[in-house]
């Protein structure tokens, strides 16, 4: 596995359960304290000419589970950002690193938190009844969220969070409105506001309907990556949670690709013996 | 079995087929249990019809199906916990654990949409050459009896993942004999065994799914084999090939079934599995029509998937309940939209039983009914709104039309003279 730390590196032992309870201060604190700042930053920012965001329905999350490396950051990133609040709680810490050939030096060392057995199953440290009243409900296990909701969405809930003073985490999104989730990954994509326009609806009598649409978004504070390092963050993230809804997805495909070829190969047979028997009938 | 003489060359064999070639464990066992008896009256001196076409092939596919699915259903069977607690852990301890539980369980999930495509096809057949007309009305009965039952197996054993559509899907599909007057609502109680879907209701589904329904299919299919054997098959011409009998007594457009119907099955069910392999092992969810998304999702009471639909082979019925706004009126339209197949052979009045033969109305006919099941069947996969009601109306109307009209237009309808012989080109 590569280990070079691109965008917070992979926790040392020891730290693991206390960083994870950081994480999750920061991710409840950071937006608040940002948001203030932001705000007033807001006024010199301007508008963004070129639709930021626009068209977010359609953003594709064109992973590719077979894409080892990419599954392997995934993997770091979802230790990192994710696992502080949610379990995996199908997938061993020993299956991730068979399927994704971590050697066992490496997966005790720097991805499992301490004291749990590689056997043991991926769980937050976090405890559930704690979490339902800190955010309002539990943080939902991920095992197969990418099969329950599908990749595309998740790409795009990971995209699409949004300065909101008005939500009790500071952060909101579109792709799930009033999510309770907290903008966790605001420290690396930054801070971005929504700016939504007035869509009038002609409604019967004269009556017109005002609703809010999205429009675009505009940059309130930088974050410690780039967009375009952002947006392959968001995809290995999404990749290492495909691959865990179906960890045996790739060996599926390759094991498949071999039955369909004997099975072609004894159709072709199995006609031929046809067609040798049926000679007879006339 | 050569048998060596004295001098040790090989003793002249008897005749092939008489008492004596047979000896050793094999007269033994004959002598005890008729296998030979079996083998010739059921295979190889069961004669079938040589034009069988494409349409044939889907008998023989079904059964293979029915054995992957009680293979792959024993497997299962050995991990699978029902339970409201367990269920849905447990094929996800298939799914990741178990080694080529994938595999087992995908077999099964895609088994059970095959199987419902395969009927789908054998029945069609049906009513292309007329197979259920006289004399095999029993046969078409029993084979509907099998339907039937798989019906049931493939309700029950949806729900046994325990998903949320699992369970929403279970919720609608009980409540449906919440409708019968009078005992309606107690009868879903006692089917549920609690006032909700819940726990009880998951254990005897997996004590139906994998005991009684099982044995139930299997005997219909003895019974439906028994049945076709005795009438013997019709063909894509719709004549009987017992008409025409050859100087020896054997019919002289037939073959046996074997080996020239087993060898034939064999390439056609080869094609089947590479298309079945397709889907396992690259789409198993076939874009969420075989497994669908909202059932990677514990079954969850308080929390409604945002369309409840059943799987894929029930929305034309499915999409006719929902077509009237009155729910018991909607019960009792499912209820005969199923149960309209049984009085075919009394409905159809042609003189000819094959497509090939009949007059443009039956031609007619069977077109706009494939045509408003295939309609009926994606509009239950949609939301129940708007234009998709109203075309799900006009198509249940087309629907029911097809078996209420079926004495006048077959009745009226122009037929062509059905030949004696069967038509067929050697190849």
């Amino acid at each position: 596995m590569r280990t070079e730390p691109r965008t917070g590196a992979v926790r040392g032992a020891g730290t693991a359960a206390a960083a994870g309870r950081t994480v999750v201060l920061a991710a409840v604190l950071v937006p608040l304290v940002l948001v203030v700042s932001a705000a007033s930053a807001q006024e010199a920012g301007g508008a963004a000419a070129d639709k930021e965001g626009a068209g977010w329905q359609s953003w594709h999350a064109n992973n590719d589970v077979a894409d080892m490396a990419s599954v392997q950051r995934g993997a770091r990133n979802f230790v990192s950002y994710c696992l502080g609040c949610h379990s995996l709680k199908y997938e061993r810490w020993s299956r991730l690193g068979t399927d994704l050939g971590v050697p066992a030096q490496l997966l005790q060392n720097d991805l499992l938190p301490p004291g749990d057995k590689a056997t043991a199953y991926i769980l937050t440290a976090m405890p559930a009844d704690d979490a339902a009243v800190w955010f309002g409900k539990t943080p939902p296990d991920l095992s197969l969220v990418a099969r329950a909701r599908g990749r595309d969405y998740l790409y795009q809930y990971l995209k699409t969070f949004y300065v909101d003073p008005t939500r009790q985490t500071g952060a909101n999104d579109l792709a799930l409105p009033t999510t309770a989730m907290p903008d966790v990954l605001s420290e690396l994509e930054g801070l971005k506001r929504a700016v939504f326009r007035d869509a009038v609806t002609p409604g019967e009598g004269g009556q017109a309907t005002h609703t809010q649409v999205f429009d675009h978004f505009e940059p309130l504070a930088p974050g410690r990556i780039s967009a375009a390092e952002f947006d392959g963050f968001v995809r290995d993230t999404v990749n290492f949670l495909d691959y865990v809804s179906e960890p045996t997805q790739t060996a599926r495909r390759a094991l498949g690709v071999w039955v369909v070829l004997f099975l072609l190969v004894f159709t072709w047979l199995a006609w031929l013996m046809k067609r040798e028997y049926w000679k007879d009938v006339h | 079995m050569t048998v060596k003489t004295a001098t040790g060359a090989p003793a002249p064999l008897p005749p092939e087929g008489s008492a004596a070639a047979k000896r050793g464990f094999w007269a033994w066992l004959n002598k005890r249990l008729p296998v030979d008896t079996f083998i010739s009256t059921q295979m190889t001196e069961y004669y079938a019809p040589k034009n069988f076409n494409i349409w044939y092939y889907f008998g023989s596919i079904a059964l293979v199906v029915l054995a992957l699915q009680l293979l792959t259903g024993i497997f299962l069977t050995m991990f699978y916990k029902p339970g409201d607690l367990t269920a849905f852990d447990s094929v996800e301890y298939i799914m990741r654990e178990v080694d080529y539980g994938w595999l087992i369980r995908y077999l099964h999930s895609t088994g059970a949409s095959a199987f419902f495509v395969v009927v789908y096809l054998h029945m069609f057949r049906a009513l292309l050459y007329g197979s259920y007309k006289a004399p095999r009305e029993l046969l078409w009965l029993l084979g509907m009896l099998v339907y039937l039952a798989l019906m049931a197996e493939a309700f029950m054993g949806y729900v046994l993942p325990w998903g949320n559509m699992s369970f929403w899907g279970a919720q609608v599909i009980v409540n449906l004999f919440g409708t019968i007057p009078g005992i309606g609502p107690e009868l879903v109680l006692w089917i549920r065994g609690d006032y909700a879907i819940a726990d009880a209701t998951l254990n005897r589904f997996f004590s139906l799914h994998v005991a009684a329904l099982p044995l139930a299919l299997l005997l219909l299919v003895v019974l439906h084999l028994v049945a076709l054997h005795e009438v013997g098959s019709n063909n894509p011409d719709g004549n009987e090939i017992e008409k025409k009998l050859g100087a020896d007594g054997r019919p002289l457009d037939g073959i046996p079934f074997h080996p020239y119907y087993t060898v034939k099955d064999i390439a056609g069910i080869g094609v089947f599995f590479v298309l079945f392999a397709l889907v396992v092992f690259f789409v198993p969810t076939l874009g969420g029509l075989f497994l669908e998304q909202a059932n990677f999702e514990p079954a969850n009471p308080v929390s409604t998937p945002l369309e409840i639909h059943p799987v894929w082979y029930f929305t034309p019925y499915y999409a006719i309940l929902r077509a009237v706004p009155d729910q018991r009126i909607g019960a009792l339209l499912l209820l005969l939209a199923v149960a309209a197949f049984l009085f075919l052979p009394w409905l159809d009045r042609s003189p000819v039983r094959s497509m090939r033969y009949r007059g443009w109305m039956s031609r007619t006919a069977l077109a706009l009914f494939t045509l408003s099941f295939l309609v009926l069947g994606f509009l239950g996969l949609q939301p129940a709104e708007g234009l998709y009601v109203v075309l799900a109306r006009i198509f249940a109307v087309v629907y029911f039309a097809f078996f209420l009209l079926m004495p006048v237009y077959t009745w009226l309808d122009p037929v062509k003279p059905v030949p004696e012989r069967v038509t067929y080109h050697a190849h």
